[in-house]
C-alpha cells in the first residue's frame, strides 16, 4: 500500500503547525515520511511532551530530603517512607476517550497508570480516582457515569488492586467532557527502583504482552484535541480495549523479571506505544534503538508501519534485557503463558532506526523526538466573567429564616449530588483486597497499610527482615467552582483541603500529584485560568513540604458550548506515624464532646465564606462570588495542631468542613459510619451556636490566663455586624474541622488549640438519636435515620 | 498445621489467604497452577480472584487445570478444602460443591461488609463458632447469587450442607441482608461429606482488628482445631 504524500492538510492532520513542521525538517535534514510524521505528531501533542505547560510546571516544588526519583526522570517519582522503603505514586487522565466510550476509556484509565507504578519496580497497593461529570439529571450524563464506574470498577477489581478512595462531583460545564483522572500507589525497596533507560549497547530489546492491533491509534493526539460533535463517531477507533487479566500477568512477570537482576531498562507502552517507549528510553540511555517491525506480534494481517508505530494496544511493556540473559527471561514470560518477542537492539547511534519488510521506515534521533518538542509560551489573559465574579454581593439574598427553611435546606444539600454519599460508586470497586485498608472510603481520606508481604518480592528475601507496618493515608481533592471563581485561589484550597484531610486522618504530607484538567491553551483566557491554578497549587504543596512527584496535564477539554471548570486535582499521600494515630470522620461515643477547630465564619470575607458555596448553588442557583480565603499560615497552623492533637490521644475522631459547611460535615458525623451493609451506625448530637449568632459578650473564662497567651477570639467580632445564619450553617470558610474527645479532655484540647494559636471552641456534645443545632433563636432537629436515608441513597435514587 | 493456597494466572487474594494463615501462627504455602501435586500440606484454600480472567464463566476455565485434578483428589481422600469468593465458583464449576453463582441480582459488583449466621456449627468449617454468634466479613463480588434447584436444595437441607447465610443484625435472614439475591441468603455451602466447603465473603480479609474485623479467624481457626484433632488421633 503505497503511503500518502506528506502535503500541509496531512500535517495540518496531525495537529502539527507549520512551524513545527520545518522544526521537523531542520531536526531530519530532510523532509519525513508518513510513518515519521505520525511519530512526530504524537511525540509533540501535548500529551507527551508538556508543549504548552512546561515553563508553568517548573513552579512546582520538586524536592525534599524524602524524594527519590524527581518529578520528569521516569514513568513516576518515588518518595523514602524509612525503613528502607519507598512509595511511588502518580495520577494520570483518561477523559476524552472516557466521554468516547466510557467503559473502556476508564478501564484502560486505570490500566495505564497501574503500569506507570510497575514500571517503577514497585508493587501496586492501592488506587483511588476522581471524576466529574455533568448534571445527573441528563441520561447521557448518567450513561458516562455509569459506563466509567464500571470500567474503573472491572479493571480494577479484576487486577486486584484495591481503589480506596476517590471524588466525584457533577456540574453542567462537564457536560459532554467528563474527567477521569486515575491514581495508583505502589511500595518497594530502595534497591528495587526500576529505569526506564536503554542502556548497554547490544542489548536486546523484547516486546512483552499482547499483540499489536489497531485500537488506540494515536490516542495521545486525541487527547490533545478540542472534544467536538462528531469526536463520538470519529474517534471511537481511537479509544483502547482493557485487558486486566493480561495486565495482571504482565505485572507479576515483569516484578519477577526485574528481580533477576536482568533487565537493564524497562518502559511500559502507554500514550503512543512503540513510539514513546523506545525514544524515551533511548533519549534517557543516551543511546539508539533498532527495531524490526516483522518481529512485532500483529493481531491483524497487513498491519502498517504508521499502524504499528503509534497503536495504543493496552498491557505491552518494552524491556530492555542484559545481553547473555535472555533465556531467564524467556522462561519467566513462558511461565505466565505471556507472548513475547525480541523486537530490537541498543545501538550507539542515537538514532531511532525503524525497519519493516527489509526496508527503513523511520530514521530520527531519539533524543531531539524525545526533548526537543517546541515548547510555547502561551498568552495569558484575565478572563472577563471575573469582573462579575468579584462585583458579586450578598445583597439580595434573603438569609434562612426560621427551622422549616433551615431544615430544608441541609436535606437538600445532602441529597445534591456533590455532596451525597457516593456508596454508590465505592460499593462497585473492590477496596479490600490485598488485607491492607484500614480505613475504608467514606472518611476524610483513606488509610492503608504497608506491611512485609505488600513489597514486591526480592531474591535476596532476607527472612530477617523485620519493619514495623507503615501507613498511609491518600485524598484527592479538588473545587473547580472555587477554581473557576478565582484559579489561584481554586488551587490553593485544591492543595490545603488534601492536607486537611489527610491530618483529619492522622497523617503529615509527604508527597503530592497533580492532573490539572483545562481547557484550550490557544485561548489566552483558559490558558490564563491553568497558569494561575500551578500558581496556587505550587504555593499550597510548598506549604505543606508536600513536592509533586509527577502528575498530568490534560488539556482541550471542552465541550461544543465552552470549557470546563478548571479542574486540578490534586492528590496527596501522607504518613502516619503509629497505628493508634489512625483517625476516622464518624462521632463515636455518646456523651463526647464536639469541638470546633477554626473560626467560625471568616470575618474579614465580605461574602462570609459564601462565594462559590454549594448552598448557593444548591438553594440559589447561582455560581458566583469570589471563593473563600484561604491563608496558607492558618491552614499550615490549624493542621500542625490537629495533628499534634491526635498524636497525643483523646482526639476521637475528626471531620473538615469542606462542601456545604459546617453542618453539612456535622451531619456526616452522625450519618457515615456504615459498618455493614443496611445497618449503619448512627449516632445523634446536640449543637448550640447561638453564642455565634447573638453578638452579645461570651462570659469570660474564670482564669484570665487564656487571654495572657493572647486566647484567638473564637467568636466572631464584632466588627461583623450581620453575621449570616446560613453563612454560619453552610459557609464554607476555610480552615475547620471538627473533632470529638470524651468529656473530660475537652478543655485539654481547646486550650491546646488556642495555646498553638487555632481559635476552638466546644460546640456541643454527641448523643442521642436526633441531630439538633440551636443557631439565634431558632432550634432545628433532624433524626439521624432520615439524614442518613437522604444521603445515602441519594445518588441510587438519581441513577434509578 | 500446613495449609496450600492455590495460585492461578489472575488469583488475587491469594497472598491475603497467606497472610492470614500466617497471621494464626500457621504455615502457609502457594501451589501454582500448573502443579500436578498438593504436596504435603493438611489444608487447602482456593483463594479469590479472577483464576484465567474469567472470561467464559467465573471459575470456568480454572477446574481443567492440572491443580485442579490433584484437589479433586485431596477432597475425596477426605482433605479439607476450602473456596472463598472466585474460589468458591471454582468449586462449584469443578463438581466439589453443588449448586452454582450467577450474577449478582442487582447487576452490580458489590464490596462491604456482611453478617453472616452459622446454619451448622458441626463441620470442621464452624465448629468453632460460637452459636449466638454473627460473623462480619467482606464481601467483593460480582457473581456471587448462589443458586440450585429444588433437588439439590433440598439435599443440601436434609443434609446440613448450607454452612452460612447473609442476616441481618437479629440474625434474620432478611432480604434487605442479602447482598446478592442469593436463594435462601445462602453464602456458603459444604459438600456432603463436610469437607469441602465454599463461601462468597472473604474471611481472609477479617483477620485483623486492624482491618475492622477478626471474624474470619473462627473459620480458619475450626480448620485448624479439627486438624489438630486428626493428627493427634492419628498419633494415639
Amino acid at each position: 500500500m503505497p503511503e500518502p504524500a506528506i502535503t500541509p492538510e496531512l500535517v495540518a492532520e496531525h495537529n502539527l503547525t507549520a512551524e513545527e513542521y520545518e522544526k521537523i525538517k531542520e531536526i531530519l535534514g530532510r523532509e519525513p515520511n508518513y510513518t515519521e510524521l505520525g511519530i512526530f505528531s504524537v511525540m509533540w501533542s501535548e500529551h507527551c511532551s508538556y508543549k504548552n505547560t512546561r515553563p508553568l510546571l517548573k513552579g512546582f516544588p520538586t524536592k525534599s530530603p524524602k524524594v527519590l526519583v524527581p518529578a520528569g526522570e521516569e514513568n513516576a517519582g518515588v518518595l523514602d517512607i524509612g525503613d528502607g522503603l519507598a512509595i511511588s505514586f502518580k495520577i494520570e487522565s483518561h477523559n476524552h476517550p472516557s466521554a468516547v466510550e466510557p467503559f473502556q476509556g476508564a478501564a484502560t484509565g486505570v490500566g495505564g497508570i497501574l503500569r506507570d507504578i510497575f514500571t517503577m519496580g514497585a508493587r501496586p497497593i492501592a488506587a483511588m480516582n476522581s471524576l466529574r461529570f455533568g448534571d445527573i439529571s441528563n441520561p447521557e450524563v448518567r450513561r458516562l457515569f455509569s459506563g466509567v464506574v464500571s470500567g474503573i470498577a472491572h479493571y480494577g477489581n479484576c487486577f486486584g488492586i484495591p481503589t480506596v478512595a476517590g471524588e466525584v462531583y457533577f456540574d453542567k460545564s462537564y457536560e459532554g467532557n467528563p474527567l477521569v483522572n486515575a491514581f495508583c500507589l505502589g511500595v518497594l525497596r530502595h534497591e528495587q527502583i526500576a529505569r526506564g533507560a536503554a542502556k548497554g549497547i547490544g542489548n536486546p530489546v523484547f516486546y512483552v504482552g499482547p499483540a499489536t492491533g489497531r485500537d488506540g491509534l494515536a490516542g495521545a493526539a486525541f487527547a490533545s484535541q478540542d472534544l467536538t460533535e462528531d469526536s463520538q463517531e470519529q474517534q471511537r477507533g481511537s479509544v483502547q480495549v482493557g485487558d486486566p487479566f493480561m495486565e495482571k500477568l504482565v505485572c507479576e512477570a515483569c516484578l519477577e523479571l526485574l528481580d533477576t537482576g536482568a533487565v537493564a531498562g524497562i518502559q511500559d507502552m502507554g500514550a503512543a506505544g512503540l513510539t514513546c517507549s523506545t525514544c524515551e528510553t533511548a533519549a534517557r540511555g543516551g543511546t539508539g534503538i533498532e527495531l524490526d517491525l516483522d518481529k512485532v506480534p500483529q493481531r491483524g494481517p497487513d498491519m502498517t508501519s504508521y499502524e504499528l508505530m503509534l497503536s495504543e494496544s493496552q498491557e505491552r511493556m518494552l524491556i530492555i534485557v542484559e545481553k547473555g540473559r535472555e533465556d531467564e527471561v524467556k522462561r519467566i514470560f513462558d511461565k505466565w503463558d505471556l507472548p513475547w518477542a525480541q523486537v530490537g537492539v541498543v545501538t550507539d547511534t542515537g538514532q531511532m532506526v525503524v525497519k519493516h519488510k527489509g526496508e527503513i521506515v523511520a530514521d530520527m534521533p531519539a533524543a531531539k523526538l524525545a526533548d526537543d518538542a517546541p515548547i510555547y509560551h502561551r498568552e495569558a489573559r484575565e478572563p472577563k466573567y471575573l469582573k462579575n465574579v468579584r462585583a458579586f454581593t450578598l445583597d439580595g439574598f434573603s438569609d434562612l429564616d426560621g427551622s422549616d427553611a433551615i431544615n430544608e435546606t441541609l436535606n437538600k444539600l445532602l441529597a445534591w449530588p456533590s455532596i451525597a454519599s457516593k456508596n454508590w460508586v465505592f460499593r462497585q470497586y473492590d477496596f479490600q483486597v490485598r488485607n491492607g485498608t484500614c480505613l475504608i472510603p467514606g472518611s476524610d481520606a483513606a488509610v492503608i497499610r504497608v506491611k512485609k508481604d505488600s513489597m514486591p518480592k526480592s531474591k535476596n528475601d532476607d527472612p530477617d527482615e523485620t519493619f514495623d507496618d507503615k501507613f498511609l493515608a491518600l485524598t484527592s481533592d479538588c473545587n473547580g467552582a472555587y477554581t473557576y471563581l478565582d484559579p489561584y485561589v481554586g488551587g490553593k484550597i485544591a492543595v490545603t483541603e488534601a492536607a486537611r484531610n489527610l491530618a483529619c486522618s492522622g497523617a503529615l504530607p509527604i508527597g503530592s500529584t497533580d492532573n490539572l484538567n483545562f481547557g484550550n491553551p490557544h485561548n489566552p483566557e483558559l490558558f490564563w485560568q491553568l497558569k494561575e491554578a500551578v500558581r496556587g497549587l505550587a504555593e499550597g504543596c510548598s506549604a505543606f513540604e508536600a513536592p509533586v512527584t509527577g502528575g498530568n496535564v490534560s488539556l482541550y477539554n471542552q465541550n461544543p458550548d465552552g470549557a470546563i471548570d478548571p479542574t486540578p486535582t490534586m492528590s496527596m499521600v501522607g504518613l502516619i506515624e503509629c497505628e493508634g494515630d489512625i483517625t476516622s470522620q464518624w462521632f463515636k461515643d455518646e456523651g463526647d464532646a464536639i469541638i470546633l477547630l477554626g473560626e467560625p465564619v471568616d470575618s474579614e470575607d465580605k461574602l462570609q465564606g459564601l462565594g462559590g458555596s454549594a448552598y448557593l448553588q444548591v438553594s440559589h442557583d447561582t455560581k458566583s462570588g469570589t471563593p473563600p480565603r484561604c491563608e496558607l499560615d492558618d491552614a499550615r497552623k490549624l493542621n500542625t495542631t490537629l495533628l499534634g492533637l491526635i498524636q497525643a490521644g483523646g482526639v476521637k475522631s475528626a471531620h473538615d468542613c469542606s462542601e456545604g459547611g459546617l453542618l453539612v460535615a456535622l451531619a456526616e458525623c452522625c450519618i457515615s459510619n456504615n459498618p455493614t451493609r443496611e445497618t449503619p451506625a448512627l449516632i445523634g448530637a446536640s449543637i448550640d451556636l447561638s453564642d455565634q449568632t447573638d453578638q452579645s459578650d461570651e462570659p469570660k473564662a474564670a482564669d484570665s490566663e487564656s487571654d495572657a497567651i493572647g486566647e484567638p477570639n473564637s467568636k466572631l467580632p464584632s466588627s461583623t455586624p450581620h453575621l449570616r445564619t446560613d453563612a454560619l450553617l453552610f459557609g464554607e470558610t476555610q480552615h475547620r474541622v471538627i473533632v470529638t474527645c470524651s468529656d473530660p479532655e475537652a478543655a485539654k484540647i481547646t486550650d491546646r488549640a488556642k495555646l498553638m494559636g487555632v481559635p476552638a471552641k466546644r460546640i456541643g456534645t454527641v448523643g442521642g438519636e436526633n441531630l439538633t443545632i440551636k443557631s439565634g433563636d431558632t432550634e432545628t432537629t433532624w433524626s439521624t435515620t432520615n439524614l442518613h436515608d437522604t444521603w445515602w441513597n441519594a445518588i441510587d435514587r438519581a441513577m434509578a | 498445621m500446613k495449609f496450600g493456597v492455590l495460585q492461578f494466572p489472575a488469583s488475587n487474594c491469594d497472598q491475603d489467604a497467606i497472610h492470614a494463615i500466617r497471621h494464626l501462627g500457621h504455615e502457609a504455602d502457594y501451589i501454582w497452577h500448573k502443579e500436578e501435586s498438593v504436596g504435603d500440606v493438611q489444608a487447602i484454600v482456593v483463594p479469590g480472584g479472577f483464576s484465567y480472567g474469567d472470561y467464559l464463566r467465573c471459575g470456568a476455565i480454572a477446574q481443567f487445570s492440572p491443580v485442579m485434578q490433584a484437589v479433586k483428589k485431596f477432597a475425596e481422600d477426605g482433605g479439607f478444602v476450602i473456596g472463598i469468593c472466585n474460589g468458591f465458583q471454582v468449586l462449584c464449576e469443578s463438581g466439589l460443591l453443588p449448586g452454582a453463582l450467577v450474577r449478582n441480582k442487582a447487576l452490580k459488583f458489590r464490596c462491604e461488609h456482611v453478617l453472616l449466621k452459622t446454619a451448622n456449627h458441626k463441620t470442621p468449617f464452624t465448629a468453632g463458632t460460637p452459636h449466638d454468634k454473627l460473623l462480619r466479613i467482606p464481601i467483593a463480588h460480582g457473581e456471587g447469587c448462589y443458586f440450585a434447584d429444588d433437588e439439590t436444595l433440598k439435599k443440601l437441607k436434609d443434609n446440613h450442607q448450607i454452612l452460612w447465610q447473609y442476616a441481618d443484625s437479629n440474625g434474620e435472614l432478611t432480604d434487605a441482608a442479602n447482598p446478592n439475591g442469593s436463594i435462601n441468603n445462602i453464602a456458603g455451602v459444604s459438600n456432603a461429606t463436610h469437607n469441602v466447603a465454599g463461601l462468597m465473603p472473604h474471611p481472609e480479609r477479617a483477620c485483623e482488628s486492624l482491618l475492622d474485623s477478626a471474624d474470619g479467624n473462627l473459620i480458619f481457626e475450626s480448620m485448624i482445631a479439627k486438624l489438630a484433632g486428626v493428627s493427634e488421633a492419628a498419633v494415639a
